[in-house]
């Protein structure tokens, strides 16, 4: 007797939870084969799609991004080196430059040195030779006035011995004078 | 019955199918999960079309789940585990999909079902089981037998970690399913409470005013557990996996 009661509240009970759906939703077993099968469905699918088209192709744009962030970076590198050499044969220029105008500088201080200098000697050599012929002149002209002296010294001593003794001694006689007075 | 908090977790059959006495219907869970499926390809396929190098802000949200995942597995598992990379990342933006389509008023939510929480759980721990034994064969036995336990500890330490291994499905889906149905049924309960006090004139308007304010907030709390369940699903998947990549720790 008692036990019929509890069955019949038991089966009371069940008639209710079937009223209103089956209690409560998610532990009702009968929906779970349904949700397994589709989600095994879906997910499979979605699970494909990830790893065959959307991943892939996210990992080849952030893959493309990277690339060119690196090829980016070496092109600056690789003008920077450029830039560095450019600069480094330019002041290799500017520096030879230099050198070549000194150069330049030098030899034509030399030239102009070497040049004044032969200018100067020629000059000198030229006073020089001027100045030897001056000389020669004036010992030929001394040597010609010296050899008058005498004659002019013969003439007067000759005149003056003639006034004193009336006559005019004999040339012979007068250069042995002449040439022990002057001597 | 509308007001009932429970209906919203009620199975609807849309197309009946029957095969072999097993009912296999297309239901409201079904139509959800491919309405997921759907807008997360989508979504994930045409932001990235333009394949721009620098990212418009659909494709910058792809990129950003994308190594997101990406990091998280990297982080837990080193450079080997990115095989399992495709796995997760379907696991976190199905579970986050499927948790944020839950938040529209009058949508299903596919993950307060355990079943469907329970298989997507069965499926990581039976990729870690198969793929453990597939490379280490009898050594990923060694991850119920940590190294350098004192030799009287072994047995107990193993039987606590067998017991371990043993819950970590359940933990997995019981923590989504319940996280997402209990924040469902409060959402429900707060917001029938606005209507139920509504029905008593003014002083019940005015009354309703605080179950509205609290509506909003959990509403915006539930935002961040939907985010926030994916995101402990997809870091305990990387950690499972780690066990099969590396067993002896």
């Amino acid at each position: 007797m008692a036990g019929e009661t509890t069955t019949e509240s038991h089966a009371a009970i069940a008639d209710t939870a079937a009223e209103h759906g089956v209690g409560f939703p998610p532990f009702d077993v009968t929906t779970f084969a349904s949700q397994l099968l589709w989600l095994a469905i879906t997910f499979g699918i979605f699970y494909w799609i990830m790893k065959n088209v959307a991943m892939p192709r996210i990992a080849g744009i952030l893959e493309d991004r990277k690339d060119r962030i690196a090829g980016d970076l070496s092109e600056a590198n690789r003008l920077k080196d450029e830039t560095d050499a450019a600069i480094a044969a330019y002041e290799q220029a500017l520096a030879e430059a230099r050198n070549k105008a000194h150069g330049i500088a030098s030899d034509t201080r030399a030239k102009l040195k070497a040049d004044q200098e032969s200018r100067r000697e020629k000059a000198e050599a030229e006073l020089n030779e001027k100045l030897q012929a001056a000389e020669t002149k004036i010992a030929g002209i001394k040597d010609e006035a010296l050899s008058q002296i005498g004659d002019i010294a013969g003439e007067t001593t000759s005149a003056l011995v003639e006034q004193l003794i009336g006559k005019a001694p004999t040339k012979t006689d007068l250069t042995k004078a002449l040439k022990t007075a002057m001597n | 019955m509308a007001n009932d908090p429970i209906s919203q977790f009620q199975i609807q059959k849309i197309f009946p199918i029957e095969v072999g006495g097993m009912d296999f219907s297309f239901t409201n869970s079904s139509l959800f999960m491919v309405l997921t499926v759907a807008a997360t390809s989508a979504f994930l396929i045409f932001s990235t079309s333009g394949r721009g190098l620098v990212p418009s802000r659909v494709q910058s949200v792809s990129e950003m789940a994308y190594e997101f995942i990406a990091g998280t597995l990297r982080d837990a598992t080193g450079s080997d585990g990115m095989r399992f990379f495709p796995l997760v990342f379907s696991l976190f933006m199905f579970v986050l999909v499927a948790n944020l389509f839950g938040m529209f008023p009058y949508f299903f939510t596919v993950t307060s079902h355990i079943i469907v929480t329970f298989a997507l759980a069965m499926l990581v721990i039976s990729t870690v089981i198969i793929y453990g034994f597939m490379r280490h064969g009898m050594k990923f036995l060694k991850l119920f037998v940590p190294s350098g336990i004192p030799g009287p500890l072994v047995p107990l330490v193993t039987l606590i970690e067998v017991i371990s291994f043993l819950s970590r499905p359940i933990s997995l889906s019981v923590r989504l399913f319940a996280n997402m149905l209990a924040g469902h049924i409060t959402l429900k309960v707060f917001a029938g409470f606005i209507v139920s006090l509504g029905a008593f004139g003014a002083v019940g308007v005015a009354g309703a005013i605080l179950p509205l304010l609290m509506t909003i907030a959990i509403t915006a709390l539930e935002f961040l557990v939907s985010f926030l369940q994916a995101y402990v699903f997809a870091v305990l998947t990387c950690m499972y996996l780690n066990d099969a990549l590396h067993p002896s720790h």
